[in-house]
């Protein structure tokens, strides 16, 4: 290899670029945020518009505890990466597990909900525009929430195997930062859906 | 002790390789280089498809009561044309372009997410061939459609299942999903690279405008990708499980769509254009021997050009009826966005200005982009009244507007930038007297076509519209734009015969030809896989000015 030395450069100031997984992770969450923006608005126009019941008012109830787990799953997460940091595989582990858990429950009752709509109140995405526009909003949301899932356990599969150390600490916080998304998109949901739009 | 800057000149010895290791290496491969390489020849395609379109359009609607091709085809024709130029042609050659020189630029030695790289072509791919799959699939168990024929924009509720029955409708929503997934990922993808990769000393403050203008325009895709995506899922729903966001039947609304789909559809333009702008920010101030004029300013206009393009969308439903609150507002925002832009041609013309002008083929088509873009822009500024766009909403005015930006202003430039960075790409030099000839027959065949397309407008002709009586005034003005068409596809069939012969014949180019700043020049052509040898690292927004003139460096002015 030949090369050609030329120029000088007398600066010394160290040269560091920011992460390009968070980098990354926050134009995802760009991104994502306006394809959700396009569901709200959707979710907003159609209120009061449905040519048949039931409303919302009807049939809907505050998820009062799946809110409450799903919101305190962000701190798990974020203990879980501190943990991590730490190199205390271990704790890191239990966090995730708990993460994983406050997620499944908040799963849990979103389907408890959906058969109570479908099978007691008889709403489907084809019964009216309310149909329609809840379906299609809280199901994206928690479509998010299985894909936060599968890699959270990943994640907890590794720690448990013992492949998961604190070299790892920056991807796990690219994860928790998703996480920390599918939950502030919740915080949105919750008020357009459950409280507002009521 | 000093950080020393240095410009590998290791000479580069093909490897010989079978036919199949060719073909295995290009499929598999994570290199930027490879893959921008296969989005331009991708796009290159899907071109010279979408051309033969447009002259099929153009023989129909030569004379009056024409039958060339029946209604039917003729309705897929102008869907297909207009979707595969937008998502096949313009989005993957500019991603191209990016792949293949925003790494180059920063002096990194790939992309932030090389696999996710060649993941996001391919699924791409795999939408546009998704698309013309729908003339063997559309039929499906309907047996009803072949390719898409609901216009490149799709208003509802035609798109819904009971007036578009059969698959048709599928293949457009699908691959348009399947491409977006691949936009969003590949600007993902940039705007890491942009933000982490960038070589020591390469502040944002001396970033090459390139990179810059890609990361705006990356940043536009994300914001704007995503309603088209959101959209197009509603859209699913509504065909394949009976929802009814589009269905007005049941009390869903056909304007939403109109909406959400502009929502994407504006930014889009400027996602097109921007890289087109960051061509001519390199190519200009080469063949100017000057630095560019006003580097802060166009920065700040380009960003301007961002934030303001995200709220013009509804200027494309003035003939909708929005109420004059919404009118008003839309008609000031667009008006508004021609302030940046104007910014922009006055920084070029400041370049322009007292340089030593060399009028190689790269810079004759980017003086061509100045004076088109220009009037492309005055057409839009008459079209941003509310008042004028009711009178000639809908007409061949407005296609005669948009072309004028796409072809005359993009596509010049896109033209530009092949004879710019061919020598880069493949290490030869393109025939500078097909060049010319290229030039000139496109530059007559444009300003035949679309020049002469306005009149049709102004005398009412609608879009769209299959065939036409002979005494409406309008056929001479559409036997003008028609040969202007012949005029274009045979300067593009001299290009494509430039790329493939230049290839085997093309004079070597050196590492340097053009006698250029920009870190690209500073490795060989083509670059190795590894890009540069050791990394580079810069003190200025010229880094190879400083290294050529080492007695009067740019670093000691910025």
């Amino acid at each position: 290899m030949s090369t050609i030395p030329v120029n000088h450069e007398l600066d010394e100031v160290p040269w560091t670029t920011p992460d390009r997984g968070i980098a990354a992770m926050i134009c995802l969450i760009i991104a994502e945020s306006a394809v959700f923006i396009i569901f709200v608005v959707g979710y907003i126009f159609y209120l009061g518009k449905s040519l048949s019941g039931p409303t919302p008012r009807e049939v809907l109830d505050l998820p009062i505890v799946s809110t409450i787990c799903l919101l305190s799953s962000s701190l798990t997460a974020h203990a879980a990466v501190s943990a991590l940091r730490k190199a205390n595989v271990r704790m890191c582990a239990t966090w995730l597990a708990s993460t994983i858990l406050l997620g499944a429950i908040f799963l849990a009752a979103t389907a408890n909900e959906w058969y109570d709509l479908i099978v007691k109140h008889g709403l489907t995405i084809r019964t009216n525009l309310f149909g329609t526009t809840f379906y299609s909003l809280v199901g994206l949301h928690a479509s998010h929430v299985v894909v936060g899932l599968f890699l959270l356990s990943v994640t907890l599969t590794m720690a448990l195997r013992g492949t998961l150390n604190e070299h790892h600490s920056e991807k796990l916080e690219v994860l928790s930062l998703y996480w920390h998304f599918v939950d502030a998109v919740w915080v949105i949901v919750f008020t357009v859906v459950y409280v507002l739009g009521r | 002790m000093a950080a020393t800057q240095v410009v590998d000149i290791t000479e580069q010895a093909k490897p010989k390789e079978l036919f199949l290791q060719k073909v295995h290496s290009w499929l598999t491969t994570v290199d930027h280089k490879k893959i921008g390489i296969m989005y331009i020849v991708y796009a290159l395609f899907f071109l010279v498809v979408a051309g033969a379109m447009a002259l099929v359009i153009r023989i129909q609607l030569m004379v009056p009561n024409n039958h060339f091709v029946s209604p039917q085809v003729f309705n897929r024709m102008f869907t297909m044309h207009g979707t595969t130029m937008v998502f096949f042609v313009g989005m993957p050659i500019l991603f191209g372009f990016g792949n293949y020189l925003v790494p180059l630029m920063i002096g990194a030695r790939d992309m932030a997410f090389p696999r996710m790289n060649a993941f996001t072509f391919w699924i791409s791919a795999l939408g546009g061939i998704l698309l013309y799959f729908s003339y063997l699939g559309g039929d499906g168990l309907y047996g009803a459609g072949s390719a898409p024929d609901v216009g490149w924009f799709a208003y509802a509720p035609l798109t819904e299942r009971v007036f578009s029955p059969g698959h048709s409708t599928d293949y457009w929503t699908l691959s348009l999903l399947l491409t977006g997934i691949g936009s969003v990922g590949t600007s993902i993808n940039i705007m890491a690279t942009i933000i982490s990769m960038r070589c020591k000393g390469m502040t944002m403050g001396r970033l090459p405008l390139l990179p810059w203008l890609y990361f705006v325009m990356s940043f536009l895709v994300l914001v704007a990708i995503g309603p088209l995506t959101a959209a197009q899922v509603m859209l699913l729903l509504d065909r394949y499980l009976g929802a009814h966001f589009f269905d007005t039947q049941a009390g869903g609304s056909a304007v939403l769509w109109v909406h959400f789909f502009w929502i994407f559809g504006h930014p889009e333009v400027y996602v097109l254009v921007l890289p087109a702008f960051a061509f001519a920010n390199e190519i200009i101030p080469v063949f100017s021997r000057k630095a560019i004029f006003g580097y802060p300013a166009m920065v700040a206009a380009t960003v301007a050009i961002g934030f303001i393009s995200l709220s013009v969308w509804a200027h494309h439903m003035f003939t909708i009826g929005m109420g004059p609150g919404a009118n008003t507002f839309f008609t000031l925002s667009t008006m508004i966005i021609a302030v940046p832009t104007g910014i922009k041609i006055f920084n070029w013309l400041a370049t322009l200005w007292g340089g030593k002008i060399s009028f190689k083929s790269p810079m004759l088509f980017c003086v061509a982009f100045l004076f088109q873009f220009l009037i492309a822009g005055l057409t839009g500024i008459m079209l941003s009244a509310a008042p004028f766009d009711w009178q000639l909403g809908n007409s061949y005015f407005v296609i005669a507007h948009f072309h004028y930006v796409l072809v005359g202003a993009i596509l010049f430039c896109i033209f530009g930038a092949f004879y710019y960075w061919y020598p880069k790409a493949m290490g030869r030099m393109m025939s500078e007297r097909l060049a010319k000839w290229h030039f000139w027959l496109m530059v007559i065949g444009f300003h035949l076509t679309f020049d002469f397309m306005h009149v049709p407008g102004l005398l009412g002709m609608p879009r769209r519209i299959y065939t036409y009586e002979a005494d409406r005034g309008w056929e001479s003005w559409n036997i003008i734009v028609g040969v202007g068409a012949v005029f274009q596809a045979v300067a593009t069939l001299i290009f494509v015969y430039n790329l493939i012969s230049s290839y085997y014949k093309g004079e070597i180019a050196g590492r340097d030809p053009w006698d250029a700043w920009t870190l690209e020049w500073a490795t060989s052509s083509p670059p190795p896989a590894y890009n540069f040898a050791l990394e580079p690292s810069v003190g200025s927004r010229r880094p190879l000015w400083d290294i050529k003139h080492p007695e009067d460096p740019d670093s000691s002015y910025e």
